[in-house]
């Protein structure tokens, strides 16, 4: 909404400049995006001017040398290129030194050999309108506005102009006098009375045209009669003021309905009544086949959601968008219906996206006007046809509600001052509410605790309970203005839950371990699945569909973290940078069967390719990134949860057939919370990705359910441990875990710990064979074990492992 | 037989001293007191001198024998003081070439780091932290929030939409009802998390992270929310920020405001060389989050619950993670936190 200031000045006129009154109204709740100014930057060198002479130019049959008066002792000599300059006319002149609009100084010229001293101006050069075709005449018979007058005192030359936004509940503030109103409140300025407060138009019955409404969303229909009308350009000042609003000028006519718009909020639409066919209008909604060309030309079908004029010939106009080409003003037009009709919001709304036309009516319609506010616009419109368009209205006035009936509440709300005080957290003296208030257009009577407050119809929809006055009360009061408290939250006690700690404390590791956090999109691509050779019965194929994405990559919800995280390597390996470790941690979202919402699991995944460290002249070419590697930070990750965990053999369709594995809570057989894996070359290919690639991905949550509480001391002091080493040769076939599991069976309680340190194959062993080194510690709670008892447990494992894993111990 | 003692001792101690390495001296030692040398020959012949000589004759060779050693030992320790300092200080490294690097530090990333630090803000207010699904009903997103059926935010151009009734949540709000059919008052709950607008260019992605606040008890004033967010600014932004509120429009607040921060980029809205602040604009504030009290028609949805809008009373609000990081670090374009590239990551 831009607001000349020179136009709102007309109603209240605030002590403050510009920039003052922006930021009083933006404290206020007004919103300002900017000020901005519009016409010349100074008046100075602006004056009228009489032509005494104009004759053609010796050198250019388009131009013409005139003899200026402009107040001086001598006229000037200007040389002018429009065609309808002519002795006589009163013009407006601009003189060297003058600084036009884009910022150009005028300086004395040549033009052609003859020397020209200013220029006669057009509209478009001092932005008051868009009549190209020549000059401005002011005049033509002699007389007022004498010559060297200044041009400002006749012409509205330039303005400051507030651009408001303004927030969907104050559609009153879409027209200057509500933006009058508010700044009035704000500033406390006296408030002229509403331009509209003056009727020269009858009420009661109208002969010639008729309106029937026959649906709901039409909320008002008004109409009136004008006779008589002469079609022609807009005075001056009015051209001036819809161009400082933003609205370009066409006739006098459309122009009365856009400034009667511009200053009440509420649209109005001219018909040539001659054009209506029947001079009768039915509002219906729309019907199979209606179909409409607007004024813009365009030929628009309609459907029956949207709310359409018609007359006896069919539709001839779209309620509260645009009007109809068939039934348009034109300058011919001598009999006008003027309509001043309030459409249901939402369907005005939902019109206008559908149809894709948005106009400045459908804009104020949509948030939703009062019925009342049809009245004030009708009232303004009718003086000013008469005043500029010589129009005679004719007597009476239509006026037709809904079938359902007009909204009339008049609604009256208790305003307490402990609630006032209780809300805001200070308190406002009861007489400076009713200030405020009464400011705002509300009626106001004194209450035994507080006020009783009757809301204006042009807020009716937005004030509707007493939490709505406070904030009346507040923001124009200044809600900058309250102290800065805190709560007395006695009972609230912060703190993160542990799962939220753990999430953390796994973010926190993976990124010790040297990964970067990625944070991919939520979306995924359907055709993802295929790439990643998903079968057809993969749950993860089941994905929760976006049925409006931005694009088609992002049409659905992601079941996997690992397609962002290859994207991510992608982009990286593509721009240069080939060694990537990052995780991401956050949901993935997996539909349940008869649930109207997905799980959103909270998931982690890693991905690592190229190498695990940078290179050092040490180490010039450090190892590239495999399944240990992977598996390397899984350990920390799951290590630092402390929960107990084990991989199984199990592969993936998207993975190195093997080296994959699932990973289990606790020990083998536990409940699956993910995979761990090298990516398979053609899918890692299908990322434009050539080394390895490993990764993993798991339920962080399900891991977080099987952390122990707190973790109780074992005492480690008073007895010692006892470490031996055992190597074991045992079949290619045979996995490190299952013998580490049969020497962990065998050991029993006193066996503390076993771990493998070092995997032979080769001459030493047999071709099939391998031999792993484990690591063993013995211990007791409760004594220091003798060495027969290590000798026994050690014969056992022995003996465990030949029988149940084909071992036979190394020497 | 004495003197002789007496002259292997001279010839020994002389040896000993002009031994220059630890070699030398370990063949002066072998060649006085090793197993065929003189004086333990000496000492072991003893035995067979006349009864009268022996005493004389052994102590005085014992004596020999104890300095030499004695002296062996002195020197050995002084020859090999010698030799380590002369090979150590062969040993020489180029102590300029770079250090073993240890595996290079990750990090969180840049949203995740400063969602965290703004989550501990207010645990340390008194608040705790609870997410809620992503994936929304229309009822907790829109309906119970106060969103007029006809609110633009609804719209399909607007919001993402799975079902007819099942969005992808476009803010972080839908948690206050949830939390409220939940919990009873009192309530002091931030919600962060991710949510979803349809919108795209330099400073909106389609997907973007929230923190929502919700703070409900009988007495919680809008001035408890300018103390509230004023301690927020400081520990976020700096201890010298002030806070402003401007009033504004949200459907489930009332009073809404929008609150701004005192630029900590210039000062009343001029760099230290005098130029407009690109921060702030010139103006001196810098808009980060908006707020209100909560609408009584959101409290009339869970008035079963506890919370009966004639009794209870509180105020919301929610900030955006992306412009709080964006403010904090320079980030030019929101786009990139969702590049993911690496030399993004590495900065913070």
């Amino acid at each position: 909404m831009r607001v000349p200031l020179s136009w709102l000045h007309e109603y209240v006129k605030p002590d403050l400049d510009a920039a003052a009154l922006a930021e009083r109204l933006a404290l206020t709740g007004t919103e300002v995006e900017r000020v901005v100014h519009h016409g010349v930057l100074s008046v100075e060198g602006f004056v009228i001017g009489r032509v005494l002479s104009a004759e053609r130019h010796p050198d250019a049959d388009r131009l013409n040398v005139c003899r200026v008066d402009l107040g001086g002792a001598e006229p000037a000599q200007i040389v002018c290129g429009a065609p309808n300059v002519a002795a006589g006319q009163t013009v407006a002149v601009a003189q060297p030194g003058a600084v036009m609009p884009d910022g150009t100084r005028l300086r004395k010229a040549k033009l052609r050999g003859v020397e020209s001293a200013g220029m006669i101006l057009s509209e478009p050069e001092l932005e008051i309108g868009v009549e190209r075709a020549g000059i401005m005449v002011l005049g033509l018979d002699g007389g007022k506005p004498a010559p060297g007058t200044p041009l400002a005192d006749v012409l509205p030359l330039a303005t400051d102009v507030l651009e408001l936004e303004v927030t969907p509940n104050r559609p009153d503030c879409l027209g200057v006098y509500g933006v009058a109103r508010e700044a009035h409140a704000a500033t406390g300025a006296p408030l002229a009375p509403a331009p509209w407060s003056e009727d020269v138009g009858t009420g009661g019955p109208v002969e010639g045209a008729a309106v029937a409404v026959e649906t709901d969303r039409c909320k008002r229909f008004m109409a009136r009669v004008f006779e008589g009308v002469t079609v022609g350009p807009s005075p001056p000042w009015l051209k001036a003021r819809l161009m400082a609003a933003g609205m370009r000028p066409i006739s006098n006519v459309v122009d009365v309905t856009n400034y009667a718009m511009l200053l009440t909020g509420q649209p109005l639409h001219a018909f040539d009544l001659d054009r209506v066919a029947g001079g009768r209008l039915v509002v219906r909604d729309g019907q199979a086949g209606d179909e409409l060309e607007t004024l813009d030309g365009e030929r628009r079908r309609l459907d029956p959601e949207m709310v359409v004029i018609c007359d006896a010939d069919g539709p001839t106009s779209l309620a509260g968008v645009m009007g109809g080409a068939r039934s348009e003003v034109h300058a011919g037009t001598t009999r006008v219906l003027l309509e001043s009709a309030v459409w249901d919001g939402p369907n005005i709304q939902r019109t206008s996206t559908r149809l894709g036309l948005r106009s400045e009516a459908s804009g104020r319609y949509e948030k939703g006007l009062a019925p009342e506010q049809a009245q004030d616009a009708l009232a303004l419109a009718t003086r000013l046809l008469v005043e500029l368009c010589g129009a005679r209205v004719a007597p009476g006035t239509i006026d037709v509600d809904p079938p359902g009936g007009r909204d009339r509440t008049n609604r009256t709300i208790r305003l307490r001052d402990a609630r006032v005080s209780g809300l805001l957290g200070a308190p406002v003296a009861r007489e400076r509410s009713a200030e405020i208030l009464s400011a705002l257009g509300f009626l106001v009577d004194q209450a035994d605790d507080g006020l009783d407050v009757t809301v204006p119809a042009f807020r009716r929809n937005d004030v509707t309970r007493e939490a709505d006055l406070i904030e009346e009360v507040a923001r124009i009061d200044g809600v900058d203005k309250l102290p800065a408290t805190l709560p007395a939250s006695g009972l609230a006690v912060g703190r993160l839950t542990p799962a939220q700690r753990l999430r953390r404390r796994a973010a926190d590791t993976l990124a010790g371990a040297g990964l970067h956090e990625a944070i991919g999109w939520s979306w995924s691509a359907p055709e993802l699945a295929d790439r990643l050779r998903l079968a057809h019965d993969d749950p993860r194929r089941a994905a929760v569909v976006v049925e409006n994405p931005m694009s088609a990559d992002h049409a659905q919800m992601r079941t996997t973290l690992l397609g962002s995280l290859l994207d991510v390597a992608r982009r990286n390996v593509t721009h240069g940078t080939g060694d990537v470790a990052i995780f991401e941690a956050g949901a993935v979202y997996r539909p349940v069967a008869g649930r109207e919402l997905p799980d959103e699991p909270y998931t982690v995944g890693v991905l690592l390719t190229g190498a695990v460290r940078a290179p050092s002249w040490r180490e010039p070419a450090p190892p590239a990134a495999d399944f240990f590697a992977a598996k390397g930070v899984l350990a920390a990750l799951l290590g630092a949860l402390r929960v107990a965990w084990a991989l199984e053999p199990a592969g993936e369709p998207f993975m190195h057939p093997g080296r994959a594995a699932a990973i289990v809570l606790g020990g083998a057989d536990g409940e699956r919370i993910g995979w761990i894996g090298e990516l398979h070359p053609s899918v890692a290919a299908a990322w434009e990705l050539s080394g390895a690639v490993a990764a993993f991905e798991l339920d962080l949550d399900r891991a977080i359910e099987q952390v122990p509480g707190p973790v109780r001391y074992t005492d480690y002091t008073s007895f010692p441990e006892v470490r031996q080493d055992l190597a074991v040769v045992v079949p290619q076939a045979v996995a490190a875990a299952e013998v580490v599991a049969a020497v962990r069976a065998a050991g029993g309680p006193l066996l503390a710990r076993v771990e493998v340190f070092d995997v032979y194959r080769g001459a030493q062993v047999g071709a099939d064979e391998v031999s792993l080194a484990l690591r063993l510690a013995f211990r007791s709670p409760e004594r220091t074990l003798t060495d027969e008892e290590v000798a026994e447990r050690r014969a056992a494992i022995e003996a465990a492992l030949a029988e149940q894993v084909g071992g036979r111990i190394r020497a | 037989m004495i003197e002789r003692i007496d002259a292997l001792r001279g010839e020994g101690e002389a040896a000993i001293a002009a031994a220059a390495t630890t070699d030398a001296l370990e063949q002066a030692r072998i060649h006085y007191l090793g197993r065929r040398a003189e004086l333990p020959n000496l000492l072991r012949g003893v035995a067979q001198l006349p009864p009268e000589q022996r005493g004389a004759v052994g102590k005085a060779a014992n004596v020999a024998r104890k300095a030499l050693e004695q002296l062996i030992e002195a020197r050995g320790a002084e020859l090999a003081g010698a030799e380590l300092e002369r090979q150590l200080a062969e040993d020489r490294i180029d102590v300029t070439l770079p250090g073993a690097p240890l595996p290079p530090a990750g990090g969180l990333h840049l949203l995740n780091a400063t969602r965290r630090e703004i989550e501990d803000v207010f645990v340390g207010l008194g608040y705790t932290v609870a997410e809620g699904p992503e994936v929304e009903r229309v009822y907790y997103n829109f309906d119970a929030l106060n969103h007029d059926p006809a609110h633009p935010a609804r719209l399909r151009t607007d919001t993402f939409y799975v079902a007819d009734d099942v969005v992808l949540r476009t803010h972080t709000s839908p948690m206050q009802v949830r939390a409220m059919e939940q919990h009873p008052p009192p309530i002091f709950l931030i919600v962060p998390g991710r949510v979803y607008r349809r919108d795209s260019d330099a400073t909106h992605t389609p997907q973007f992270h929230q923190i929502e606040g919700l703070a409900v008890d009988e007495d919680i004033t809008l001035s408890d929310l300018k103390g509230t967010l004023l301690a927020f600014a400081r520990a976020i932004f700096g201890d010298e920020r002030q806070v402003r509120l401007r009033p504004h429009f949200f459907p489930f607040t009332e009073p809404s405001v929008e609150v701004d921060v005192s630029c900590f980029n210039c000062k009343d809205g001029l760099t230290r060389e005098g130029a407009r602040c690109p921060l702030c604009k010139g103006t001196g504030w810098i808009e980060i989050l908006g707020a209100g009290m909560v609408d009584p028609n959101v409290f009339g949805y869970v008035r079963e619950h506890g919370y009966d809008p004639e009794r209870i009373q509180g105020f919301a609000f929610g900030m955006g993670v992306e412009r709080i990081a964006f403010l904090k670090h320079g980030v030019s374009d929101l786009r990139l936190f969702y590049d993911n590239d690496l030399r993004f990551l590495e900065q913070f």
